[in-house]
């Protein structure tokens, strides 16, 4: 067997001095994939590798790899959350109205969406752990119910943002704002997953429910706990989007929850839970976007793109899988 | 087929050799099995008898050696190779379909149809001759999953059969039924015998080899350390198994010298239709064992206990102090710790590492502002999987990879860890090889010499008489007798558990089903 993907990042000196550079490539298969991806790109078009590209690829993979982070709790604790493209509307949207409508000051707009986001999440995860709710019905159901509120909440129209929301589209000190809120929302889930109680606890939960309950771990807590989360993560993506277009579109980050879903399994993370890395989790939302980015610069049609993306996560996961089975005699 | 004799083995594995990396399982092994013979497989877990199954039924492909089928050298690349040489597997995992029927399941993949259409009575039919072969008498249109665990895997051996299986292989079959299951299989074994069907058997059950057995083939650490008649006498198997001496099986010791005290008081406590009005008491320094049939309510009773299922009446104190019902998490603080009894499903995160399984219980207890006490916590893991002899490559493996006796020792380990003074177990050393079991026993003796109480639920008769101080023996929800000392024996313990049985009969056997 290989190192355990499951648990903590840092193996002891001793264990990674003994599994060395071919677990390494084993165990981060998608991160191979991302370098391999960029070089292919960089050989086929001058234009991959420029600071502006870059930047542009960091924007657009913001979106993705925060909801992505969100969902990354959500699959290590072993539920799927498919609410999160219209959390992240109705978030961005409730945050935008308290700001035009009811006149609250910007910086707190921006709480009240992230505050709505948590509320959304944990509806979600209370329906889950004491209502029995199947994750995937309590969450279908909530992007139903977000969706829709998005649209009375806005009457059908965009909504401008308040200054705060709207820096997070702007830059600062010539870095895109995106990519910092990218950045620290990826290390603060890290921290929570490696460092804290109720992180790992999720790995617990989702490796084996029972057995987590029957050593004292307070299972139906940490499961709400969660889904707010993965509902803050998801405020913030929506925030992000909106701050880019200073308006939050009641249509927006439709059919996101599945590319946030595809990040997380393209960084090794297993659907059946207790697996699963927030460092994985941001090299799938880059191969994501790094694909669509390159796709562009080839001039491929988007049409085609969905084809492609789609094809890129069952190879990913695929070999995924022979992997596995290969390091298990 | 090739050049296929009459008194040749049915199966050999000659001269076999398996190695996983640099690490050999399996080292120059010989093993024949023949026709109406049972071939015992005997050894630790660990000691490669799940290998060699393997090999023979085509999972694995050996190293070195060759594989004989009716004197014929042969390869098994793969489970159809090896159904196609008439050699069928019985798995301690069911390869069952709970939800379709009994027929469905028997002829599964190869459904008799007509037109492209299911042709329904030609299933029945064809399903009720295979179950005939076997008397096993079951509806044939009633789901699997409705059927106790003995007669789902009768129903598997009536479907490998009707495979024109020659040889079964028998991976611990008896691990999971009662003595009247038992001896229903062996029964079937019996008859299979006399068929000329060839049998590999294993069991961690020394006193089944005698009764079922032919000839025995003991493994150690992948290497074929006996070939011995199934009469041997027991003790001579254990040597060969552990290659030293166990002098005594179950080494019960009271060394408990500290002030009298109640740590667990338990009155009155009821659940609906499964525990009726139970109440007892465990002192410092005692073990106090639970006996009864399966479906006794015994696992019910300890899982109320340990705060894992709610119940309608009564209390639960330790120390002097009431535990709420129903929270694990006070069980925990009041110094409660539960070995629940399937510790695949209810103990161990499988995925997880040696290290993390150990740490679950303290993850709260020992954290700071919310904050995991990382190197403490490993630090603390690595000491007790040390001194209860975890053997494991290191604190990081995946406790999946580690034997049903190491695995036990994780969740024990948690539990001392966690500082748990009143332990209550649910069938402890099920599926632990012989050497792990006598050091679970001496680690109980250590806990009970330290002040702790210990509450034993055991089906094996041998191990509560000989562990316990006192023996509380349960039927149908209610405690029917209490045994201590001299009045603790085999037939009483029987006699008291098998008490109102007739009228409950038929819930039992409900009951038991997975």
């Amino acid at each position: 067997m290989s190192t355990p993907t499951t648990s903590t990042p840092s193996p002891t000196p001793a264990s990674r001095l003994r599994t060395g550079a071919g677990t390494f490539l084993a165990n981060n298969g998608a991160l191979v994939g991302l370098v391999a991806l960029c070089l292919a790109l960089f050989i086929a078009t001058p234009n991959f590798l420029t600071g502006p590209n870059l930047l542009n690829i960091g924007i657009q993979a913001s979106t993705i790899a925060v909801l992505a982070f969100g969902m990354t709790f959500v699959i290590v604790a072993g539920g799927i959350d498919l609410s999160v493209g219209s959390v992240a509307a109705l978030s961005a949207m409730a945050s935008a109205w308290v700001y035009s409508a009811a006149g609250l000051p910007g910086g707190l707009s921006l709480l009240a969406g992230l505050a709505t986001g948590a509320a959304l999440g944990a509806i979600s995860g209370i329906a889950i752990a004491f209502g029995r709710l199947p994750s995937f019905i309590a969450t279908l159901a909530m992007l139903s119910v977000a969706r829709g509120l998005t649209l009375v909440l806005s009457d059908g129209r965009p909504i401008a943002t308040s200054p705060a929301v709207s820096f997070l589209g702007g830059t600062l000190f010539g870095i895109p704002v995106p990519i910092l809120v990218l950045a620290v929302a990826g290390l603060v889930a890290a921290f929570i997953l490696n460092r804290t109680v109720v992180g790992r606890s999720m790995y617990a939960v989702g490796g084996n429910a029972e057995a987590a309950r029957l050593s004292g771990i307070p299972v139906k807590r940490v499961l709400v706990t969660v889904f707010a989360l993965a509902g803050v993560y998801a405020a913030l993506a929506g925030m992000l989007l909106a701050g880019r277009l200073n308006s939050a579109q009641p249509q927006a980050a439709a059919g996101y929850e599945l590319d946030a879903i595809a990040a997380v399994v393209i960084g090794g993370a297993s659907l059946a839970g207790g697996v699963g890395r927030v460092s994985g989790t941001l090299v799938g939302a880059l191969i994501l976007a790094v694909i669509r980015n390159g796709l562009n610069l080839l001039n491929v049609s988007s049409f085609w793109q969905q084809v492609v993306i789609g094809l890129v996560i069952a190879v990913a996961v695929g070999i995924d899988v022979l992997r596995r089975k290969n390091t298990r005699h | 087929m090739s050049t296929p004799s009459a008194d040749a083995p049915l199966l050999t594995l000659e001269n076999v050799s398996k190695s996983f990396g640099p690490v050999r399982v399996i080292d120059d092994v010989t093993v024949h099995v023949r026709r109406g013979h049972v071939q015992v497989l005997l050894g630790e877990n660990g000691a490669g008898k799940s290998t060699l199954i393997k090999m023979m039924s085509g999972i694995y492909q050996p190293d070195g050696g060759r594989i004989l089928v009716d004197g014929g050298p042969v390869v098994l690349d793969g489970v159809r190779a090896a159904e196609s040489h008439g050699i069928a597997t019985i798995h301690q995992e069911l390869n069952l379909v709970p939800t379709m029927s009994v027929a469905e399941n028997v002829l599964m993949g190869r459904l008799p149809s007509r037109a492209g259409l299911l042709d329904k009575r030609a299933m029945r039919t064809t399903a009720r001759r295979a179950l005939d072969r076997i008397g096993l008498d079951v509806d044939v249109d009633q789901p699997v999953g409705e059927l106790g665990v003995a007669r789902q895997q009768l129903v598997e051996i009536a479907k490998a059969l009707s495979l024109d299986a020659r040889m079964l292989i028998l991976d611990e079959p008896t691990a999971a039924l009662t003595h009247g299951e038992i001896d229903a299989l062996f029964g079937v074994v019996e008859d299979l015998r006399a068929d000329g069907v060839g049998m590999v058997f294993i069991s961690h059950h020394l006193e089944e080899i005698a009764r079922i057995g032919d000839d025995v083939s003991v493994l150690r650490d992948g290497s074929l350390v006996a070939e011995v008649p199934a009469s041997t006498d027991e003790d001579e198997l254990v040597r060969h198994m552990v290659g030293r001496d166990i002098a005594d099986h179950h080494p019960r010791r009271r060394e408990y010298t500290g002030p009298d005290e109640v740590l667990l008081d338990v009155q009155h406590l009821s659940r609906h239709g499964v525990v009726d009005d139970i109440s007892f008491q465990v002192r410092a320094g005692e073990v106090l064992g639970i006996a009864g049939l399966v479906g006794a309510g015994r696992t019910e009773l300890l899982r109320a206990v340990a705060g894992a299922d709610p119940y309608d009446a009564g209390t639960v104190t330790v120390r002097g102090g009431a535990l709420p019902a129903k929270d694990v998490g006070s069980a925990i603080a009041a110094g409660v710790g539960h070995v629940p009894e399937d510790r695949k499903s209810q103990g161990l995160v499988l995925g997880a590492s040696v290290n993390e399984n150990i740490g679950y219980a303290t993850l709260r207890s020992t954290a700071r502002l919310g904050l995991v006490d990382r190197p403490g916590q490993r630090r603390r893991a690595q000491d007790v999987a040390d001194r209860l002899r975890i053997r494991m490559r290191d604190i990081d493996q995946t406790a999946r990879d580690l034997s049903g006796g190491n695995q036990q020792k994780i969740v024990f380990a948690r539990w001392v860890l966690a500082g748990s003074q009143v332990l209550l177990l649910d069938e402890p050393t099920r599926g632990v090889d012989v050497g792990a079991r006598v050091e679970i026993y001496e680690f109980i003796n250590a806990i009970t010499a330290d002040g702790g109480a210990v509450v034993m639920v055991s089906s094996d008769l041998p191990e509560v008489l000989g562990m316990s101080d006192r023996i509380l023996v349960m039927s149908g929800g209610h405690v029917a007798g209490e045994l201590e000392g001299e009045d603790a024996t085999e037939d009483r313990v029987m006699a008291l558990a098998v008490r109102d049985v007739d009228r409950d009969a038929e819930d039992h056997s409900e009951g038991t089903s997975a």
